[in-house]
């Protein structure tokens, strides 16, 4: 099966004067459906490794391909269009639009390139809400949340334009260890149900271990790379 | 673009305070530049029509050697095909002569009109405080300090001295007050037959006045005419070339006016223009999610110019309104001893409609550099370790 993520020779350097590399190198791909992490110390480049993937971030050299499509080359317009179609961002904080309702937020996505939102995409949203247990507070302000839900409803976001890949960022870094188990259920649940790739950054090794595949990243370098 | 402006929409009205202060700001400067902009144009008004609203604008006068217009019929005819613009065309025949009373002997100005014409001009049946127009031969209406001077009443007979030597009697039918001494003092009105028989003239008129629509307008249908015109000696004169200082003053006054608007309006943009840019930096984190989640740098940045536009669009009824407010409590507070208004203000709906445009158009130019800083916006900048 063709990969839905394929990175070639990625080289990240940071700084104009004193150059600071922070990739090496870097050849990955993940399969479509696949559920994997990176954990890494800070400063590793795991972070910046997923933005490349995510196309938030551009490689100095090297080759970004997502779906089959080159990406390093994309203007920025047609950029912004793939990362709504094909990409939902988990970050540490949620973002949430404060002035807008849990169910807005979620279907901000969808809005961005289509105003009228139709009956079936209301209705998945709804389910949406549904499956992160979010559907009491669907018409709360962002604001009148807690962070568990507030999280819950960024993934929901993620997940409004069925994206094919899930970037993930610390996903609960900010949430205790129950709301944790919790975010990461239904993380597993939506990768079972609807076949989207995961790629989770994590620093917690309890979670790395239930992924099907853990990357670790450091100092610029895969250093290890363990599928089950 | 809706979308960007149901955000628009969301942060202003989450931000009440902020929303609102702005408003205010840009409220009070529009109805600042409101108040300055009419109160000076209704000066300039008031002293237009003060000094040259009740005197002719332009004037054709003689220029061979005995100083008369022979072929004023035709003269009047051209004025008036000349330009749309010319109104109250009249024809004039003036003349020195002297006014002999019990005390004394003193020069007089005779001024002899077709007088339903010179009426509109100089507005005699309004100064007109005794009697009627002198409509008939040898009939004259005199002023007020010239009457008071030679204690004359009306249906009094005075006795006139003209140049050429004798003496005429005229019968004095009114008694006017144009509010201007110089006048009231020496002028001796009268129709126009009275007058050419008084100076010798015939059937010949000294000049031909004329007012136009456009005060300021007045040098250009100047030019129109004089080239128009097919009578020989003559020149055509206008006010603005015979009142350069009270047109430059004028001009002073009003470009002192534009650089005060300028400056309020200068200042309602900064200050929009900052709250705006705090905004952004405040909502910066909520503007790099929208990147992350696709959307384009354009519609980040229409946010911020639909929260300039509703800003303009209630700043400027809510100035206006403000505006109105204080234009009217100064026409009733700021009042003469009579109780007429110390500047008579005229409402000026095109100045008013312009104002409120440039209100908006400035809260839209200082929507601008927000825009730009939301569109250059790097959703990785911002959502970079929480």
């Amino acid at each position: 099966m063709a990969n839905i993520i394929e990175l070639k020779q990625i080289t990240k350097v940071y700084g104009e004067k004193i150059k600071t590399q922070v990739l090496f190198d870097i050849n990955l791909s993940f399969e479509p459906s696949s559920f994997n992490s990176i954990i890494g110390e800070s400063g590793s480049g795991k972070s910046t490794l997923l933005n490349i993937i995510g196309t938030l971030d551009k490689p100095t050299t090297g080759e970004v391909y997502i779906d089959n499509e080159r990406t390093d080359t994309l203007s920025k317009i047609d950029l912004a269009k793939l990362r709504n179609q094909t990409m939902g961002f988990i970050f540490q904080f949620h973002y949430l639009l404060p002035e807008f309702t849990a169910k807005e937020n979620v279907l901000m996505p969808y809005k961005i390139y289509n105003y009228k939102v139709p009956k079936e995409i209301d209705e998945w949203a709804d389910e949406l809400l549904n499956l992160t247990g979010l559907t009491k507070v669907a018409h709360n302000l962002a604001t009148d949340m807690s962070g568990g839900q507030q999280q819950r409803t960024a993934i929901a976001r993620a997940l409004i334009n069925k994206p094919k890949i899930i970037l993930a960022d610390e996903p609960t870094g900010n949430l205790d260890s129950d709301t944790t188990e919790n975010v990461y259920a239904i993380l597993r649940d939506i990768n079972e149900k609807y076949k989207t790739t995961f790629i989770i950054i994590t620093h917690d090794q309890r979670i790395a271990e239930k992924t099907d595949r853990i990357i670790e990243v450091k100092d610029g370098r895969i250093n290890l790379d363990l599928k089950k | 673009m809706r979308l960007s402006f149901d955000i628009a929409l969301r942060f202003l009205k989450s931000g009440k305070g902020q929303t609102l202060l702005i408003i205010l700001g840009i409220s009070v400067g529009v109805a600042v530049q409101l108040f300055i902009g009419s109160l000076i144009q209704g000066l300039q008004i008031n002293l237009i029509n003060t000094t040259i609203g009740s005197s002719p604008q332009i004037t054709i006068s003689p220029t061979n050697t005995d100083k008369t217009i022979t072929d004023w019929q035709r003269a009047l005819y051209e004025a008036k095909i000349s330009s749309p613009e010319i109104i109250n065309v009249s024809a004039a025949a003036d003349g020195p002569a002297s006014i002999d009373y019990e005390k004394d002997i003193d020069p007089v100005l005779i001024r002899g009109f077709v007088l339903e014409d010179a009426d509109q001009i100089y507005g005699f049946s309004e100064g007109l405080y005794e009697g009627s127009l002198p409509l008939k031969k040898d009939e004259v209406m005199i002023g007020r300090d010239l009457a008071v001077k030679s204690n004359t009443q009306i249906n009094d007979k005075i006795i006139l001295l003209p140049p050429s030597g004798g003496e005429i009697r005229a019968k004095v039918t009114g008694l006017f007050d144009l509010k201007i001494s110089s006048i009231n003092e020496s002028w001796i009105v009268t129709n126009l037959e009275t007058a050419q028989d008084i100076l010798s003239l015939d059937d010949k008129v000294t000049g031909v006045e004329m007012q136009v629509k456009e005060v300021f307008s007045a040098d250009v249908i100047s030019k129109e005419l004089a080239h128009t015109l097919s009578i020989k000696d003559v020149k055509v004169d206008n006010w603005k070339d015979q009142n350069q200082q009270l047109l430059s003053g004028l001009n002073g006054q009003s470009v002192s006016s534009y650089m005060i608007q300028v400056f309020v309006l200068v200042a309602v943009l900064l200050g929009i223009s900052s709250v705006l840019a705090i905004s952004v930096v405040q909502r910066s984190k909520q503007l790099g999610i929208l990147k992350a989640m696709g959307i384009q740098d354009r519609d980040a940045s229409l946010i911020f110019v639909f929260q300039g536009l509703m800003l303009g669009l209630l700043g400027a009824v809510l100035g206006i309104s403000l505006g109105f407010g204080l234009l009217y409590s100064f026409t009733k507070f700021a009042v003469n001893p009579d109780g007429t208004p110390v500047v008579p203000i005229y409402i000026n709906y095109s100045f008013i409609g312009l104002s409120g445009m440039f209100a908006i158009l400035s809260a839209m130019v200082a929507s601008l550099i927000p825009a730009r800083i939301s569109s250059k916006l790097n959703p990785i900048e911002v959502i970079k370790n929480g």
